[in-house]
């Protein structure tokens, strides 16, 4: 599979590692240049020596997606640090670049539920945190 | 008319500023604290501090019952997702984005945000008035009304020149609305008659701008 990940923070770049170990092609874009040192396990082999894309540039520009393979993605998972570039970004995924599976990270669980509503395939930590810490209380 | 306006920089502020003076009911948001703070000085209680992309800050300035959202914040995608929500879960009947980045235009009619207004645009488009080097000027794209309306300047050889309104041979869907001459304008009849240095505004399906352009450009071939 041709995964896009769009966001090299600690979230993206655990996931990029994971889907390159399992033998997946892995593209990861992120604004900073400097994200692509979350790639590399322990500093031997760089990202690309591994076998990893990386292309630096930002989510919104048609040009930077299309150098990450966004037309050619089977899968596009979105986990930059900011909601709303999540779900522009994965809209403009879905719609322009026809990825057939596009999975978004929004922190604001109001927004990522009315978002899941419309047949984004949201995921939401902080829901998830919610009911990781009431569960915690009550099974003490 | 009740109008929420997303982002009090120059644009929102002014703009609060103009509505509330032609009597509409106003409401900013504005998610810089000091900002908020500044303008709340004159706007007192028509300006909330927030974030206007979080929905529980819009259902807070009552977007259940806004005529108009006007998101004009410096950021390209708090404007789409604001106007999106306003539209798509609000049901507001009208909304308008600011596009700060031109290249970004492309995004908000993917998402269906429309009207999005660039200022950039906005310059251009009158750059392009006051120095008309194409020949035709793009006043108005009606695009979901598959419509457009141009503006062009008959030239001295042009088929068109000297020639009845009616006897210029312009494809189907194309009629010429009005002529401007000597600095005034008129809606033409049939045999009203067209003369060279004329400007004459077109209305036209898109795709004729060839044909149209060709009846009024001068060409040599023509004369």
């Amino acid at each position: 599979m041709k995964i896009v990940i769009v966001g090299a923070g600690r979230v993206g770049s655990a996931v990029a590692k994971w889907a390159l170990e399992q033998g997946n092609e892995v593209s990861v874009l992120d604004e900073d240049p400097l994200s692509q040192e979350r790639l590399m396990p322990d500093g031997t082999a760089s990202w690309e020596d591994l076998g990893g894309q990386f292309t630096v540039g930002t989510a919104l520009e048609i040009d930077a997606l299309q150098e990450a393979g966004m037309a050619g993605a089977d899968v596009c998972i979105l986990c930059t640090d900011g909601d709303n570039t999540n779900l522009v970004v994965a809209q403009i995924a879905r719609k322009r670049f026809d990825v057939p599976k596009v999975i978004v990270r929004v922190l604001d669980p109001y927004r990522a539920e009315w978002y899941r509503e419309q047949g984004l395939h949201t995921i939401c930590p902080t829901k998830v945190a919610i009911e990781m810490l009431e569960d915690a209380v009550v099974n003490v | 008319m009740y109008v929420i306006v997303a982002g009090a920089g120059k644009v929102g502020w002014n703009l609060a500023r103009e509505l509330i003076g032609k009597g509409h009911e106003v409401t900013v948001i504005e998610n810089d604290r000091r900002r908020y703070l500044t303008v709340e000085q004159e706007l007192e209680h028509a300006i909330q501090y927030g974030d206007a992309t979080e929905l529980w800050v819009l259902e807070r300035t009552g977007i259940q019952r806004a005529d108009l959202v006007i998101a004009v914040t410096g950021d390209d995608e708090d404007n789409m997702l604001i106007c999106q929500v306003a539209k798509e879960k609000y049901m507001v009947d009208r909304i308008v984005a600011r596009v700060n980045n031109p290249r970004n235009l492309e995004h908000f009619k993917l998402l269906g945000i429309h009207p999005a207004v660039s200022a950039t645009d906005l310059i251009l488009r009158l750059i392009e008035h006051e120095v008309p080097q194409y020949g035709l000027v793009h006043l108005l794209d009606l695009e979901e009304e598959r419509l457009e309306i141009i503006e062009l300047i008959v030239g001295e050889r042009a088929p068109a020149a000297g020639q009845r309104v009616d006897d210029v041979a312009l494809p189907d869907g194309s009629l010429i609305i009005s002529i401007l001459r000597d600095g005034m304008g008129f809606v033409p009849k049939a045999d009203s008659l067209i003369e060279a240095g004329d400007e004459v505004l077109v209305v036209l399906d898109p795709g004729l701008e060839g044909p149209v352009t060709a009846q009024f450009a001068a060409t040599n071939a023509a004369a």
